[in-house]
Formats: C-alpha cells, structure tokens, sequence
C-alpha cells in the first residue's frame, strides 16, 4: 500500500502555512500534522490530495498552558503530550481520558491532538470529550483568527465548519467550577470507551463532565461518539441529571433516556457493530461514564493524574 | 515538491537519500539505505512491526512520510546491539542489548517478524518506566500485534529485560 503521488510542502510557521494553503487554493491541499489519521487514509486509497501543506514542523503550536482558568492545548500537542500532562487530567479530565484512549505507545507519541479534532472522525475518542468540555477550537486563516464552539465545529462524514485556507491552532477548554471559589461544588469528568476491535476506535465512546454541590447534580455534560456522525451531546440525559441527587438512582434513570432522541437508522454501523447494537448498549456506557464521573466529583474516587498505560512508580499491578 | 532530499541521522550513521514525497520512512529505511530490521507488517499502522525510534520517541515507520523524519534521528534494532547496555562483545549473546537477550531467553518470539517492533516500543517504555507492572506491559504493547505466538513470554521478557537493565543501571551509578 503505497500512497498516491502527491506534493509536499513544509511549513516553519502558522503565517507560512496559511500562505501556503492560499497559494495551493485552487488544488486539492490538505494540511498534514502527526498524518496518523491522514497517512492510513493516503495508504488505502480514500484521500488523494495534490498537496500536502506540512504542519508537523510548527513547534510553537505544542504546548498546553492556563490562561484565565481555561486550558490552551495547541493544536500540535501530541497525544503523549496530553498523557503527560497533569494539569488536563485534573482540570479537564474527560478531555485527557479520552486522549488516552486514542491509539497506542507509537500512535500517540506522533498524533495530534489539534489533527484528530481536525479530521473529525466520527468515532474518535476526543471529539465527544471537546463537547462536553465546551471548548473552543481556534483556526487561524487568511481573514485572521476565527473562534468555533465545538458544537458547531463537527458537522458529519469526517467533514467540520473549518473554512478552506483555515488551520486549527489551538482548543481551548474552559474552567469548571470545581469549588476552588470557595462555592463547595466539586467537579469530575470520565470518558469510557468500547473499543472497536479491529481499529481502535470508539464503537461506543460516552464523555461526561458534572459538577455536583451539596450532594446534588448542578451541572452535567455528557457526549458520545462512534454511535452518531457527527458525535453529538445527548440532551435528555443532561435535563434528568440536572439538579437530582447525585446518586445511583439517578445516574439509572438518567442513562434509560440515552437513546431518546437518537435514530437508530442512522447509527454509524460497519461489519463489527451494527447500529442497532451500538444504540442497544449505549445507555449501559452512558451509566459507567457518569458513575466514573460523579464518583471524582464526589471524592468517592480520586481523579487520575495519568493514564494506566504511564502508571507512576508504584502502579499495583500484577508484579510476578 | 514531489521530490526531496533529505538527511536522516541512523543509529548514529548520517545518511543522505532522495525521496518520493509519498515515501514511508520505513521504504527509505529498508529499500534506500538497507536497514531491514523494521519489517512492513499490516502496512496500515495496527502491528508495529515497523517501529523505530524517531528522536528519542519510538513511532510507526509505516505511518510516517520520510521527508517528514528529514532532519531527525533514528534508531533502528541494528542499532540496539550497540547502544547503552551491551555488557562487552566478547560473543554474539553478550552484543546484544539487554532488551534482545531477554526475548532471547524468554522465547518471547516464535516467527520472528514483529519482534523489531516489539523490541523498540520496549525500549522506550522501560526508559520511561523502568519497574513496570505486567499490567502495564501489556498495555504498553497494543500496538504490537504477533500471529505466531502469545504474549506471556513476550511480557516475560520485557520484564526480565527491566530487572537487568535496573540492575545494570545500578551496577554503573558511581562510575
């Protein structure tokens, strides 16, 4: 599998690469970050760009840094960057969960976070997560910066509201209120995953973020991916969490109305997982998404600060 | 723009080579410069029989352009032999590194084939970590497939491979 014949070219910097796509506008041009959703794509003959605009070389693009109570991950960060990172595991954890579900050792050493968002595959892990985090996606294109709300920036069938000449740049994730205001509301957020057997991907991806004060659910998120193109918040689980008593009972009643607005006619479905059967178990991840994350609002259970996969020194495995 | 030339620095060797823009890093490893050890396996980015470490990181070289690596150094398993941890060439055993004596002695390969791949991802995690759970191990091999054999001597082995790296580590402290 070699890829199609294409031209490259390597940009030194945001400016560089906007004036490139412009220059390419009348071709077919892609931008090219980690290329680990765009080379398997090159390779098995769904993408033949003329042009390949190379981004990977904008180092001033990998960085995650607290602005204001909000996050900015630059669009190159690398999904081991985020892994690393332990200000995203406690201040957007959902976020860093769902990264860390991306890929493998190799995979998530190259691929970027700003790319996956980008290439907008339906069952990706990060994008029900940039959902629930209520981000911002920032593009940068001939006109200057643009600020996108993730909920308008993926639109289906791997397409978003990213305008020719335009680079994602940066996602910006806001702060929750976790009581560090002294309010006593806490704050947790989970991403569970059923992972496509054969690509890696989500066959069922739920991402949910609450905040629970006074024992009760004041706030609560959650977004699936790898069930609809495009992934999407599920609204009826938000309005029956919403001020209910942050317990079983109500996480139960809550995951029962996964499905409601959702057709399963038009679920995404391929040879491993029918659509029928990713609506059918949706409500079940929904429940261990949420359990997860009102169990880190509440203390019940402590909030990672890394990925299983980089345990700390003492991870209490299973030592021979 | 469809052609380039590039410098890639291979275990420590400076090597300059033309390439396609559509050239994967591991055809100009293997087709343009003779470093056969990182196989082509599932060609779509699921095995990593083609692992290499590009600039410290180890990465699929089927998934990588090689104008992207222009610049960048690799190592490749013919470059692991004679990195830190040979103990002395005094037979072909004691060469290799650590990581390749424990597959050895572990069997944690029947075929062969994956085990480059297996062998650099091992590498880089146990850089990272160096006293990893079995857990941990397992998890840090997804993205090393094997049809031949399982993955207990394979796991054995990195084990193994992380005591006697350890050991040799605090066996040089001081020097």
């Amino acid at each position: 599998m070699f890829p199609p014949q294409f031209g490259y070219r390597r940009a030194g910097s945001v400016a560089e690469a906007v004036d490139l796509l412009a220059e390419f506008s009348d071709r077919d041009a892609r931008v090219l970050a980690g290329g680990h959703g765009l080379l398997p794509d090159l390779k098995a003959g769904r993408e033949a760009p003329d042009v390949l605009v190379d981004v990977g070389g904008v180092d001033d693009l990998r960085y995650v840094e607290a602005e204001g109570g909000a996050t900015a991950v630059g669009a190159l960060t690398t999904y081991a960057d985020v892994d690393e990172n332990e200000r995203l595991w406690s201040r957007a954890t959902a976020f860093a969960e769902a990264v860390s579900h991306v890929g493998d050792v190799q995979i998530r050493n190259r691929g970027t976070v700003g790319g996956n968002l980008a290439q907008a595959d339906p069952s990706a892990d990060p994008p029900a997560a940039a959902l629930v985090s209520e981000a911002t996606l920032v593009a940068r294109g001939p006109d200057g910066r643009r600020d996108i709300d993730a909920a308008d920036f993926f639109e289906g069938d791997g397409g978003t509201t990213l305008r020719d000449g335009e680079l994602l740049t940066e996602v910006r994730i806001p702060a929750v209120d976790d009581g560090s205001e002294g309010s006593g509301a806490t704050a947790g957020g989970a991403y569970h995953k059923e992972t496509h057997p054969a690509s890696g991907y989500a066959l069922v991806g739920v991402a949910a973020a609450v905040v629970v004060e006074d024992g009760d659910v004041t706030d609560a998120r959650v977004a699936v991916n790898g069930v609809t193109d495009p992934p999407r918040r599920l609204a009826p689980v938000e309005a029956a969490l919403d001020g209910a008593p942050a317990d079983a009972e109500s996480v139960e009643a809550a995951a029962d109305r996964a499905t409601e607005d959702i057709d399963p006619g038009a679920a995404v479905s391929d040879a491993y997982a029918s659509g029928a059967y990713r609506v059918e178990v949706l409500p079940v991840h929904v429940r261990r998404s949420l359990e997860t994350a009102l169990d880190r609002a509440t203390g019940a259970a402590a909030t990672p600060t890394r990925p299983p996969h980089r345990p700390a020194a003492d991870d209490g495995g299973d030592r021979r | 723009m469809y052609e380039h030339d590039i410098t890639l620095t291979v275990n420590g060797a400076t090597e300059e080579l033309t390439v396609e823009s559509r050239t994967l890093l591991v055809h100009a490893l293997r087709d343009g410069l003779g470093y056969t050890g990182p196989n082509v396996g599932c060609e779509s980015g699921k095995c990593g029989a083609c692992t290499v470490h590009l600039d410290g990181d180890a990465v699929k070289s089927c998934t990588l352009l090689a104008v992207q690596a222009d610049g960048g150094a690799v190592t490749t398993v013919e470059g692991m032999a004679t990195a830190d941890g040979a103990d002395g060439p005094d037979d072909a055993a004691d060469a290799l590194h650590p990581i390749q004596r424990a597959f050895h002695e572990e069997h944690g390969l029947q075929c062969g084939y994956c085990t480059p791949g297996m062998v650099m991802t091992a590498a880089q995690v146990l850089e990272e970590n160096p006293d990893p759970s079995r857990e941990a191990i397992r998890a840090s091999l997804k993205g090393n497939i094997c049809r031949c054999t399982g993955y207990h001597n394979v796991v054995n082995a990195v084990e193994s491979a992380a005591d006697s790296l350890r050991n040799l580590d605090s066996s040089t402290e001081g020097e």
